[in-house]
């Protein structure tokens, strides 16, 4: 069994797991750090962005090639050109011999359209239904995004001087990797390959195994997997919450007693409470006004009266958001909290060109929800609370800040939801614009998937207020941790960043998974690993005829034996044994005898053997003792049989004669 | 070989009350718990005392609901609260939202309308429901450590599903009603290749192979239409749910498109709440409407109003949807009562009507009809049965056969006459068994169990390499595998002879051969061994002959060796071997002497 990586952000997960001759892709995520290296794409051309200077470098050769390609903001070098991404680097297994792919949320399968379309693919998809419509529409946005801001030009020379160029930029990874994003007749041919399973429905993979999606809790049909070969039992673990919000709790039981854990996407925000490093963190990249809190229990709380003493100074509040998951949440709470501290009136606006859709599927769901959420549509009531929002007019979606409608809607102080969280396209990057001069409003972070300080560079300097509140629901490590206990695996591999520190705290001896016994495996990126998993057994179905046959000797209560001889059949990778019929039995030795094996044990009784002898007209028999047992001379014969505990031998040249001998031998004997 | 045995308590060559009590290794389901709609007194209801006397949760093992129609489902409050059971209800989640409204709807004609005493109350309902455990498709519920139950889309009404229950090696689907083409608002019914050892399967239409769906529509549509023109009052009496969506969504669209104006009716408060049902649950409707439902819910009508009863008596032509569907109680049957004297009026029978119901008579064509407080009623509307009910007919009941490869089938909701020929047909085409017990009666199935036995993998690949070589299998060359079978506390375990002795604690006694074989070979020692190495390897490229040591060539226990060689090229050569390779040593010699001596 190998584990194959193939990419670099444990969050955004794609690995290769091979087992018993099967290839599965563990998620498809893509990882869309690289944006961040890019200016932000605004929807109406930005003097200021337009304006920034060109980054200068030492070496005016280096400046001739890039020609302006790099753009320089407070002491950040930015590129200038259209946006691309990572995918999943298939450089060290071919994706052509991929049978499966299991996809465990939405957030983790972004990839697939690279994966699929733009290699030799010809496998299978799984994915439960609402990761299948909310990972579309995330990919539909992301598209819509970078294709509503073109950028003719691909800027690709900077990346011959990257060892030249400061950070974080020298840093990028792999950046002739880089590609641009799918299209949308992409996204359709990928996700139409996707078939779409239940929680808990068992699903045969070639044969050979089965795998199985179990609630994670982490979002609407988020799910791990059991992957099972019929003895060996892998779980996968990807994104995991053990929080109540609106998804199925997760489902730690079927994860219990594997042979395999494999433990990925732990939450993004591990440091616990960096608040005095973060002060000096915020002097030194100039925010004067930073207000940082963390994800803890209480988050709901902060992060609302922060939103709420926003509004009553007159101010509006900005969130970039995702348009699903952690948004419903969002939606749910802070209307609640606006009522109670008399704030109904202020309107919520979600941008998105799939917010409709999104709102909408969110409420078809309810098999996939919490059993609070569930019980409401036996009512029948819609599920979520923004549903009502909409009808009652305090919740507002649009397509665009375009779209027909909105400029009679608008009003201010108001909560704008939009994206991207990265700030590089989409909706927020005009309002960033609009709003990032006036102290009275505020940026809100929530979604942990960008280091909020890189996301705003390319804005600086800023005078709203900045909160960076990352609300992230997946394991953090002491559940990890306890998690592993519970669940007590034979052996657990995790990427290998989760074995050290992590880099912004590395004194944090608590963010690791704990020391183990076995060890625990570290999965580094790009890499293969062996795993110390070995089979040992296989799965025969015998043939009722061929059972019926059989002749069991009992040796004791509840322990019997018999020898079987079958045809063994193999089916897609199925195993079956049947009834070996006579004309086909001898192909290997096609002019031999045939004889069905036999297998005696016990010792020999010389006189009982020398009966039979006589018996069968072998008079002359001549018994001799030995040191270790007796020898038996048959001279007329030239035949000897030499009698050793519970080793006999025949020397006989007289084919005839010989098959007596082992037939009465076999008569002395008990046989299996 | 254990049967398993399968007996109607209701639905045996009948429709209606279906409840099939299942029994396989040693456990006991019941299969839906549903009521007749044509009787009034204890035939209402299965006959629950088969099973046992009183309480039934010590002689059931969990009770499976297939869809929401009361001829499913109808005596569920009755078992569970008035008989007594208390075990595992399951169901999919829109048949547990929806069933508890058509319970009460039912209850409420029962007790209020027609005075019954002795039955379930509201609150008998609720504490039903508390028992059922929702499930959704295609998930795998493991109900005890032995039994695991599976649902698959049935299509039939919103939320129908087939089940598929396994027991140990053993397994059965059970349908429930279903429909193997797709409609305006559900899809057709689907289920893989499970190899039941059963398959029991409704029959209402075993003999009828129904006429393409779109021109039932539009002799539908036609009917309607011609009775508006006239100004006649057209009474469709349905469910509120199921049915009633999918011909309102046909009547809507028809009127928006011949822009007709006579008002359509949806009687019962029900129509909301039931399309709130749809909107909800549209992940269970068809594939057209999950595509467009975030763009136009197909459930808010514009031309379907909901009916007051003073409108009964308004004069001009007008279409109602009126419950029930049977005509056996309720609005329809009033309707049908003020109406039915009018030869300008029109009833429609959209689905199967139970006999014994108003609707039933009506259709077998009766003129004058009793109702229960011996009112005689003169029909001299026009009457159409329209079979619009979602039903598998003959066609789709084959295709279903043939999705999951049944080894036995068993009938069930259906005439008995209709079942016999249907019977006849599976047998011809498929060639497999089939049963149609009557309710009461109990059909044996014997079931021949494949018995799982885990092999050690080193045996297996030992095996397959042997006869499988890489790349080119042949799959006309059986692969034999041989080895002992342990069965140890009931687990099977088939292995190496060495590893078997030990795991049953024996001394193997090892019986070994060697036997000389004169051979005529030409040259030296050593170019007579090559000789031989090579004749043996070139008659057998899967099993090669290995040279090891001086002169001593190797194949498992099978060892040659020279013995010795004189002036005539005459060889002596040694052959030994263990018994357990017998059949490779005679091989060996035999071919040995036909090439050379």
């Amino acid at each position: 069994m190998k584990i194959y990586s193939l990419g670099a952000n444990p969050n955004k997960p794609c690995n290769i797991l091979n087992f018993k001759g099967v290839s599965l892709m563990l998620d498809c995520g893509l990882d869309i750090n690289s944006a961040l290296h890019f200016l932000p794409l605004p929807l109406v051309a930005s003097k200021r962005l337009s304006n920034l200077p060109n980054w200068i470098p030492k070496d005016a050769q280096d400046a001739a090639l890039l020609d302006g390609e790099l753009k320089e903001c407070e002491n950040r070098v930015l590129v200038d050109g259209p946006i691309e991404i990572l995918p999943p680097q298939s450089d060290i297994f071919d994706i052509c011999d991929v049978d499966t792919i299991l996809l465990s949320n939405h957030a983790c399968m972004l990839a697939l359209p690279f994966i699929t379309e733009e290699t030799g693919f010809k496998g299978r998809v799984y994915a439960t239904e609402p990761t299948l419509q909310i990972g579309r529409l995330y990919m539909e946005e992301l598209v819509n995004y970078l294709e509503r801001t073109p950028k003719s030009q691909r800027a690709n020379r900077w990346k011959q001087v990257i060892q030249s160029l400061p950070p974080p930029l020298s840093g990028a990874l792999r950046p002739n990797d880089w590609k641009k994003v799918y299209s949308t007749k992409a996204i359709n041919a990928s996700l139409a390959k996707v078939r779409m399973v239940g929680f808990n429905e068992k699903i045969d993979i070639c044969g050979a195994l089965t795998v199985m999606a179990v609630s994670s809790g982490y979002s609407l049909g988020s799910c791990n997997w059991i992957i099972h070969s019929g003895y060996e039992k892998i779980a996968y673990v990807s994104a995991s919450s053990t929080l109540t919000t609106h998804p199925r709790p997760m489902d730690q039981v079927a994860l219990r007693n594997a042979d395999l854990l494999i433990l990925t996407a732990l939450t993004q925000t591990p440091v616990a409470n960096p608040d005095s490093m973060l002060g000096e963190f915020c002097m030194a990249v100039g925010i004067t006004k930073c207000v940082y809190i963390h994800s803890s229990p209480l988050w709901k709380k902060i992060l609302i009266s922060f939103t709420a003493s926003t509004l009553r100074s007159g101010g509006s509040c900005l969130v970039p958001c995702h348009p699903s998951g952690l948004l419903y949440d969002l939606f749910e709470c802070l209307s609640v909290h606006l009522d109670n501290i008399g704030l109904s009136q202020i309107p919520l606006f979600f941008f998105s060109p799939v917010a409709e859709t999104s709102l909408a599927y969110s409420n078809i769901f309810a098999e996939w929800l919490s059993s609070g959420k569930q019980s409401k549509v036996y009512l029948p009531e819609e599920p979520f609370p923004h549903a009502h929002l909409i009808k009652n007019g305090r919740l507002k979606h649009f397509p665009s800040l375009h779209a027909e409608g909105f400029t009679n809607e608008y009003r201010q102080p108001c909560v704008v939801f939009c994206g991207h969280p990265s700030l590089r396209f989409g909706n927020v990057v005009h309002f960033i614009e609009l709003w990032g001069n006036h102290s009275n409003h505020s940026i809100v972070f929530v979604e942990p998937d960008f280091p909020y300080l890189e996301a705003l560079a390319p804005y600086q300097p800023l005078t709203m207020k900045i909160v960076h509140c990352p609300i992230d629901t997946s394991l953090s490590f002491t559940q990890a941790n306890k998690l592993i206990r519970d669940l007590k695996p034979g052996n657990l591999l995790v990427p290998d960043v989760y074995l050290h520190p992590p880099v912004s705290a590395p004194l944090r001896s608590d963010l690791v998974i704990q020391e183990l016994d076995p060890p625990a495996l570290g999965m580094k990126s790009y890499q293969v690993l062996q795993l110390p998993i070995k089979r040992k057994q296989e799965k025969v179905h015998l043939d009722p005829a061929l059972a019926s046959r059989l002749e069991p000797i009992q040796f004791k209560t509840g322990l019997s034996a018999s020898t079987l001889t079958g045809k063994l059949d193999a089916r897609d990778n199925k195993f079956t044994l049947k009834v070996l019929n006579e004309e086909e039995g001898g192909t290997l030795y096609s002019a031999a005898e045939r004889m069905l094996p036999r297998h005696p044990w016990g010792s020999v009784d010389t006189t009982q053997l020398l009966h039979l002898l006589s018996q069968h007209g072998l008079l002359d028999a001549r018994v001799e003792d030995t040191p270790r047992g007796v020898v038996i001379h048959l001279p007329r014969e030239d035949t000897v049989i030499q009698l050793e505990g519970s080793n006999t031998h025949v020397y006989c040249h007289d084919e005839a004669l010989r098959r007596t001998l082992r037939d009465i031998l076999l008569q002395c004997l008990p046989c299996l | 070989m254990t049967d398993i045995k399968v007996t109607p308590l209701g639905a045996g060559q009948d429709v209606g009350r279906s409840c099939i009590l299942l029994q396989m290794g040693g456990k006991n389901i019941m299969l839906d718990c549903g009521m007749h709609m044509g009787y009034n007194d204890e035939r209402r209801f299965p006959d629950f005392s088969y099973i046992a006397d009183g309480n039934l949760t010590e002689s059931l093992d969990c009770v499976i609901i297939s869809h929401f129609h009361l001829d499913h489902c109808g005596a569920l409050p009755f078992m569970t609260e008035m008989v007594g059971y208390s075990g595992p209800i399951y169901m999919t989640h829109p048949t547990k939202a929806i069933a508890p409204i058509l319970l009460e709807d039912m209850r409420k004609v029962a007790v209020e309308r027609k005075g019954e005493t002795n039955f379930f109350t509201s609150a008998h309902i609720k504490d039903c429901m508390k028992k059922v455990i929702a499930v959704t498709l295609h998930q795998t519920v493991q109900v005890d450590s032995e039994i695991e139950i599976k649902a698959y889309y049935a299509g039939h009404v919103l939320g129908a599903a087939m089940f598929h229950v396994k027991v140990g090696n053993q397994s059965v689907v059970y349908t429930g009603d279903y429909n193997m083409t797709p409609d305006r608002h559900l899809g057709a019914a689907w289920i893989d290749k499970c190899r039941p050892n059963i398959l029991i399967s409704e029959s209402t239409y075993a003999t009828t192979i129904r006429d393409s769906k779109r021109c039932r529509e539009r002799d539908f549509l036609k009917k309607v239409h011609d009775c508006v023109d006239r100004g006649g009052k057209v009474l469709i009496p349905v469910f509120a749910l199921g049915r009633a969506q999918e011909l309102c969504i046909l009547l809507e669209t028809y009127w928006e498109r011949m822009n007709l104006k006579a008002p359509i009716y949806f009687a019962v408060g029900l129509t909301e709440k039931a399309n709130n049902y749809y909107k909800m649950f549209i992940t269970w409707t068809n594939q057209k409407i999950r595509k467009t439902f975030v763009q136009r819910n197909m459930f808010d009508f514009k031309h379907i109003r909901p009916f007051d009863k003073s409108y009964a008596d308004t004069p001009g032509p007008m279409v109602v949807f009126a419950t029930p569907g049977m005509l056996h109680a309720g609005l329809s049957l009033q309707l049908f009562k003020k109406w039915a004297p009018n030869e300008n009026n029109m009833l429609i029978m959209p689905g199967y009507c139970v006999s014994g119901t108003v609707g039933a008579k009506v259709l077998s064509g009766a003129k004058k009809v009793e109702t229960e407080n011996r009112q005689v009623i003169e029909v001299k509307m026009s009457v159409q049965y329209m079979s619009f009910s979602a039903h598998a007919d003959a066609k789709g009941i084959m295709q279903l056969i043939q999705y999951c490869e049944p080894q036995n089938v068993l009938l069930v909701h259906g005439e008995g006459v209709k079942m016999e020929f249907l019977k006849q047909k599976i047998q011809q085409e498929y060639g497999i068994d089939c049963y149609m017990p009557a309710n009461g009666e109990s059909a044996y199935i014997p079931c021949k169990p494949v018995v799982p036995v885990d092999v050690s993998l080193s045996l297996l690949k030992k095996e397959m390499a042997l006869y499988d070589t890489v790349g080119a299998p042949d799959p006309k060359r059986p692969c034999r595998m041989h080895g002992v079978l342990v069965m140890k506390d009931n687990v099977l375990r088939l292995m190496e002879p060495e590893k078997a002795f030990g795991e049953l604690g024996l001394n193997r006694h090892a019986i070994r051969f060697t036997s000389c074989l004169q051979l005529r070979l030409p040259g030296s020692a050593s170019r007579a061994m090559d000789q031989i190495q090579l004749i043996l390897n070139s008659q057998n490229t899967n099993y090669p002959v290995k040279p090891s040591e001086e002169g001593v060539l190797n194949l498992e226990s099978v060892s040659i060796k020279m013995e010795s060689t004189d002036k005539e090229d005459r060889k002596s050569m040694m052959i030994s071997w263990a018994l357990q390779d017998e059949d490779l040593a005679t091989w060996i010699m035999s071919s040995l002497r036909q090439v050379i001596v």
